[in-house]
């Protein structure tokens, strides 16, 4: 046996190398961005795509041509990935396709608390939620057995303490097992989705999931806890772990496969306990799909629909505690580093009285004092469009004060299809959108992107030169310029591009402060030097 | 200190001061001296120099990773100003362990004022010596190895 502390990201990619992954795709976003750098870090072979949609479709086409596929990203990622995922599903695939989704109840680093188990039913694929590495590990595992066995990709639904948390593994010693070479073979009916072959595929993904809830029925990675017959609590996720702490006399039901339910075993022990309560972190999924199915179970008070999960807010669920809660002491908030370059982009457009249509990333901070110059943040690559909605709506005196802030691998990610946007349909007075490129995607760990021009190992790429893209878009005023050189000059130059009433582009080019001896080292072709303790 | 009962530990302090890296050192000496160990902690914006905690937990059977408010054994404060608002995760006879202890300027490097601290705390642990060195030396580079373990024996014998 084997025996290790990983954390739940790290056995994922453990498990992924193991099984025979040949190719782990995605795009950074925390709580998932370190799967894909330790499956990397393990041998495995890793990219990181511009964004998730891009990313799931290289794992499709991976997983088409029989090779198994792993795709993580955050829980906001699979909105991005949405469109390939609900027809992947149609389609089915050869090799097992496991897309990872990160959510983050709580929203310790995210824009909302989205629960991903409602795109498994959407989208109709299976969702297994490990509640520890242990489960991390032998969920991928079973995760790409399913995929393969069924022909249908499958849902691997994470959460932040899962992710981040480091807890034992037992292992058998790895016998890396024999997959077979990947081979296309062609098959138009089952993967050309005209009208014509997706209504049949569609009945043929229904009946799929009538076979894996029947074996999840039977042979499903669900656990049945004997205990006292007063109080059984149906669990899955970390809140399993939660409850069982809470709760250790209880008797218990833990669901590893949460879609599509194992309801006739879930009737059996909701029928076999005095009170049942259904314990999940996020939206009531189990509870509401228990409830619909005629079985009567008490779901937590909706107040615990909002952020995560612990023993102290198991107990007052178990006792049904639905007294205000106490605030947490506040810690200190974040703020950008002394030294950061998108300092002096905010205190140029704090002093100019901009309108600022802000976007995902370090510079989200921006909107803090002592700069307080962000208007407006919605999700990735929001920031131009929104802003061009804006300008196109408000009276002259405030929408030529209108401009879009947007990180350079923010802009790699979703920013390119606005800035065509704004070319097409361009606002009255112009426009003013400016870059942040600090050469990194810093936000989220410094990982590279499409315009660093090196590769998740960060050897040298192809590199997309934003200029370059600018101008041959037909940007007419494009300025590339280091912000924090002489901060005045910057402050002027937006000032003479809002003032021209003409589209502009300004590209504020400073590395990362803290990314910046890395990316030396990057660039000499040398492995970094770790300077934190 | 018996070992059949969870002992709970938080580490508490600002991002960049190392709290990840002591809470992983601490982790890693609990379960190479054979405990079953969770630790948890948020990432995400733990560099921009917000406040970040970290909690272990070991014993023989470990359940939630997150310490219950007011059932941590110990409380670690890399800096003083994250006492305030992490008391109330302390049990009321636990104990609370911060940089004040630590002669700041005996440290080859005010960077490893975390493993100093750690240090501190391996006093009311049982855990061997081994465990610590090898998981110091485990996770962080060879070059950061005698300073940390300097630091550590600094903190020990403080
Ligand atoms: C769809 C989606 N994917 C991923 C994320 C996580 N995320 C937030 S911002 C960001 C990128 C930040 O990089 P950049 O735009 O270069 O700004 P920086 O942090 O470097 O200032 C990422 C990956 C997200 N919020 N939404
Ligand atoms: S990590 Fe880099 S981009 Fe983020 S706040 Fe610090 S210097 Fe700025």
């Amino acid at each position: 046996m084997r025996r290790l502390l990983l954390s739940g990201n790290e056995a994922v990619a453990l498990a992924a190398l193991e099984s025979g992954v040949r190719l782990g795709t995605g795009y950074p976003g925390t709580p998932s961005t370190e799967i894909l750098e330790a499956f990397s870090g393990l041998g495995g072979r890793a990219q990181w795509s511009p964004n998730e949609k891009v990313a799931l479709e290289v794992a499709i086409g991976a997983a088409f041509g029989g090779a198994r596929a792993l795709c993580t990203m955050k829980h906001v990622g699979l909105n991005v990935a949405a469109d390939p995922l609900f027809t992947v599903a149609y389609t089915g695939v050869s090799g097992g396709l496991v897309i990872v989704s990160a959510d983050d109840p709580g929203m310790a680093s995210s824009q909302n608390e989205q629960d991903n188990r409602r795109y498994a039913e959407a989208a109709g694929v299976p969702a297994l939620e490990p509640s520890d590495s242990q489960e991390a590990y032998e969920f991928t595992a079973l995760a790409l057995e399913i995929s393969e066995r069924w022909e249908i990709p499958v849902l691997l639904r994470l959460t932040t303490r899962v992710c981040h948390s480091k807890t034992v593994l037992l292992l058998p010693e790895c016998t890396t097992r024999a997959v077979p070479l990947p081979r296309f073979t062609r098959d138009i009916h089952s993967r050309v989705m005209i009208p014509a072959n997706a209504r049949p595929a569609h009945r043929r993904l229904r009946a799929k999931l009538q076979a894996a809830r029947e074996w999840n029925e039977a042979s499903g990675p669900n656990r049945w806890t004997e205990g006292e017959r007063a109080l059984g609590i149906i669990a899955s996720g970390v809140a399993y772990m939660h409850a069982r702490e809470a709760a250790p006399a209880a008797s218990f039901l833990k669901i590893g496969m949460t879609y599509p339910l194992p309801l006739d075993t879930i009737r059996k022990f909701a029928t076999g306990v005095e009170r049942c309560v259904v314990i999940e972190e996020g939206d009531p999924f189990l509870a509401d799909a228990i409830r619909a199915a005629g079985i009567q179970v008490e779901a937590k008070p909706e107040m615990y629909r909002f952020g995560e999960l612990n023993v102290g807010r198991m107990r007052r669920i178990l006792t049904n505690d639905v007294s205000p809660e106490p605030a947490p002491p506040r810690g200190t908030p974040p703020q950008l580093c002394p030294g950061c370059p998108h300092r002096a982009v905010f205190s140029a457009l704090r002093n100019l009285g901009c309108i600022v249509s802000g976007d995902i990333g370090c510079y989200s901070l921006g909107v803090l004092p002592p700069f307080e110059a962000m208007d407006t943040l919605v999700c990735m690559g929001a920031a131009i469009g929104v802003g061009l909605g804006l300008r196109h709506v408000l009276p002259p005196g405030q929408r030529r004060k209108v401009v879009s802030v947007i990180g350079d691998s923010t802009f790699v990610h979703s920013g390119i299809t606005g800035l065509v946007e704004m070319i097409y349909n361009p606002p009255e007075d112009g426009y003013v959108l400016i870059i942040l490129d600090n050469g990194t995607t810093a936000m989220t760990g410094m990982q590279e992107h499409p315009g660093t021009g090196r590769t998740l190992q960060h050897t040298a790429t192809g590199k997309m030169i934003f200029e370059d893209v600018v101008r041959a878009l037909g940007v007419p005023r494009v300025h590339v310029i280091d912000p924090t050189i002489n901060p005045q000059e910057f402050e002027n130059l937006i000032a003479a591009c809002l003032d021209s009433l003409d589209l502009s582009v300004v590209i504020a080019r400073r590395n990362c402060l803290l990314a910046a001896s890395a990316i030396r080292q990057y660039e000499k072709c040398l492995e970094p030097v770790h300077e934190h303790n | 200190m018996s070992t059949t009962r969870t002992i709970n530990i938080v580490i508490a302090g600002l991002g960049g001061q190392g709290v990840l890296k002591a809470s992983d050192i601490t982790a890693d000496a609990a379960f190479r001296a054979g405990f079953n160990v969770k630790k948890s902690e948020l990432h995400g914006m733990s560099q921009r120099g917000g406040s970040v905690t970290s909690d272990i937990r070991f014993g023989e059977s470990v359940l939630s990773p997150m310490i219950p408010e007011g059932e941590a054994d110990f409380l670690v404060a890399i800096s003083p100003e994250q006492v305030e608002p992490n008391h109330h995760l302390l049990r009321p006879e636990g104990t609370l362990i911060h940089a004040g202890l630590i002669d700041a300027g005996a440290l080859k490097n005010k960077k490893s004022v975390n493993v100093a601290l750690l240090g501190k705390l391996s006093r009311s642990l049982q855990l061997p010596d081994e465990a610590w060195m090898e998981a110091i030396r485990a996770n962080l580079p060879e070059k950061l190895h005698e300073v940390n373990l300097n630091a550590f024996v600094l903190g020990r014998t403080a």
